[in-house]
């Protein structure tokens, strides 16, 4: 059997196909897009070589505009992180308590997630049409005609305009993940913390929540890294404007390098959505390892 | 006594909260069905909310006619339908020689592809788009389908790895003193008992594909190879004013994945957490 299993040439011919496919599609384009990064070029003239040029650009360039994206970035990512996923794991708790109908609780929910986020996109910009949407409509019959707005074409309201149907969209996608993380805890701990006299939400809060920190950490890398590098829902609604007012990293960086040909100054920036997602998630790690050792 | 009466309480309190979300979940979807049947005047003000008066199905007509949906829906279902099937093909067979076979460098191997967990694709779309243009293969089917299948690999294998784990060794040493070499013991043997994580596979690429935005966005500006994401991007652009039809294109777009929902909801929720929880 052994001898089978070391044959060198069926081993070569089982991984050729993945290992070159995603060496040349995913791995070597990072390099190529940090090598493009230390360029000003506009892929038809030459390329000339600025050494840290664009990265010193990203943070000092008015125009650009790049503090503004990333705290953009950071505002949906804490949005998500202090709004979203709580209200995700409330709604696991309670359904993981075993309501009536749960399963189809469970599914309902998390039917967002699998809608095409241009099609969710689509549907709330018709929520928030100026004249016949939704949220307007509501608010003038309810006598509140002077709340209603443009709700993505103002500067003040654009951004979180764009943010809520983010936000709304992915609730599902974390209640889904923390139930099955709850439903995985043995249910004799919490009844016998119920026979100690414990309440429902105090089991939830001495033996679920704690047990359940793995998964609440990836829930919480996820929302974290996904807002850091959101792009779809943005570019439907508003593709960043008005005015750059709610551009986030990623849309600035397609509208970089498809649009102004800014192919230097566009892969610094994707570098840079890299190396931001990968320092949250370690710091995220990191932060969930020691919160864990006060409770040993 | 007492007792019970705070339990069902608390339990009348968990559904009222259960419902509300229900309807903050399901109104925009329920809007969406709603108005693709109903005609201007019934959206804009007189029957805002409630069900169509008059059930225009022809609204379904001029989407497919006015707005070219069914070529994009068609697109759609070549680029996820490829995608899907080298993805599987490549993870599984990868998958075999990560997980079973014996050499040396495995598990570097093993972390590099790993690897792929982590990376986003604003890392490739530039190099992969200028690969492309250098090929002259944007505006075509490839153009989606190779990078969606590159970056669906690491997960596809991850998940694929702990499938094959749960297969005992036995079998295929049976095989073996039968005579199968080790392409017919994977054809024969390790195939056929990787149904149920075939599955779960293709969901999980379905659903990026099916949905994927920014490549789509960026290589394919020809309208023939447009995918669905894009198709009703466009539509949604140019026709403004007509909300009936676009509404009729917004439920084409969603309906595969809704039918499909209905029958396996829990085998998608299961793929949807596989991929998490393990990554």
């Amino acid at each position: 059997m052994n001898k089978v299993w070391k044959d060198k040439k069926a081993i070569c011919i089982f991984l050729a196909p993945a290992l070159l496919l995603f060496t040349v599609i995913v791995v070597f384009p990072i390099f190529m897009s940090a090598y493009y990064s230390f360029f000003d070029w506009n892929g038809m003239t030459d390329a000339t070589f600025v050494g840290f040029k664009n990265y010193m650009e990203l943070f000092t360039s008015k125009s650009a505009g790049f503090p503004k994206t990333l705290g953009n970035a950071f505002l949906l990512a804490a949005l998500s992180v202090f709004i979203q996923l709580p209200v995700s794991l409330f709604l696991a708790i309670v359904l993981a308590k075993g309501v009536k109908g749960e399963k189809f609780f469970v599914a309902l929910f998390f039917t967002p997630v699998l809608i095409s986020t241009v099609v969710i996109g689509q549907l709330w910009m018709k929520i928030y049409n100026p004249e016949y949407g939704v949220v307007n409509t509501i608010l003038r019959n309810l006598g509140l005609d002077n709340l209603t707005r443009v709700w993505l074409g103002e500067k003040s309201t654009a951004l979180i305009a764009v943010f809520i149907p983010i936000l709304w969209q992915y609730v599902g996608y974390h209640m889904l993940l923390l139930y099955a993380g709850i439903k995985s805890i043995s249910k004799e701990l919490t009844e016998s913390a119920k026979i100690d006299g414990a309440n429902g939400w105090q089991a939830a809060r001495y033996i679920t929540i704690p047990l359940l920190k793995p998964v609440i950490q990836v829930c919480a890398i996820f929302a974290v890294t996904g807002s850091l590098k959101a792009f779809d829902m943005i570019y439907v609604l508003t593709n960043g404007g008005p005015a750059h007012a709610s551009e986030v990293p990623s849309t600035l960086m397609v509208s970089m390098i498809f649009g102004r040909n800014r192919y230097g100054f566009g892969s610094s920036i994707a570098i840079f959505i890299i190396f931001i997602c990968f320092f949250f998630a370690i710091l995220i790690k990191k932060a969930f390892s020691i919160g864990g050792k006060q409770y040993e | 006594m007492n007792k019970h009466k705070n339990i069902s309480i608390g339990r009348k309190i968990n559904y009222v909260i259960l419902i509300i979300w229900a309807l903050i979940q399901m109104f925009p979807i329920y809007w969406m069905f709603t108005f693709s049947l109903k005609d201007n005047s019934e959206i804009f003000g007189e029957n805002m909310f409630g069900l169509p008066r008059q059930w225009l199905w022809e609204n379904y007509a001029a989407a497919l006619k006015v707005g070219n949906i069914a070529k994009y829906f068609l697109n759609s279902v070549i680029v996820t339908g490829f995608t899907i099937a080298i993805t599987v093909i490549f993870s599984l067979m990868a998958t075999y020689a990560l997980t079973r076979m014996i050499w040396r460098g495995r598990a570097l191997v093993n972390n590099y592809i790993m690897l792929g967990l982590t990376i986003p694709i604003h890392a490739a779309i530039l190099p992969v788009f200028l690969i492309l243009s250098k090929l002259k293969m944007t505006n075509s089917y490839q153009a989606l389908i190779i990078p969606y299948a590159a970056f669906a690999l690491a997960m596809s294998i991850l998940i694929a790895s702990s499938f094959i784990e749960g297969i005992p060794k036995e079998l295929e040493e049976a095989a073996c003193i039968d005579g199968c070499n080790v392409y017919q013991i994977f054809y024969k043997i390790i195939m056929p008992m990787m149904k149920p994580c075939l599955s779960t596979l293709a969901i999980f690429v379905f659903l990026q594909a099916w949905n994927e935005l920014m490549f789509a966005v960026t290589f394919i500006s020809n309208s023939d190879y447009r995918t669905l994401p894009v198709g009703i991007q466009t539509l949604c652009g140019s026709y403004t004013t007509d909300w009936g039809p676009i509404g009729a294109a917004l439920v084409i777009a969603t309906f595969p994945t809704l039918l499909v929902y209905c029958f396996m909801s829990r085998k998608i929720q299961e793929s949807m957490a596989a991929g998490a929880v393990k990554g």
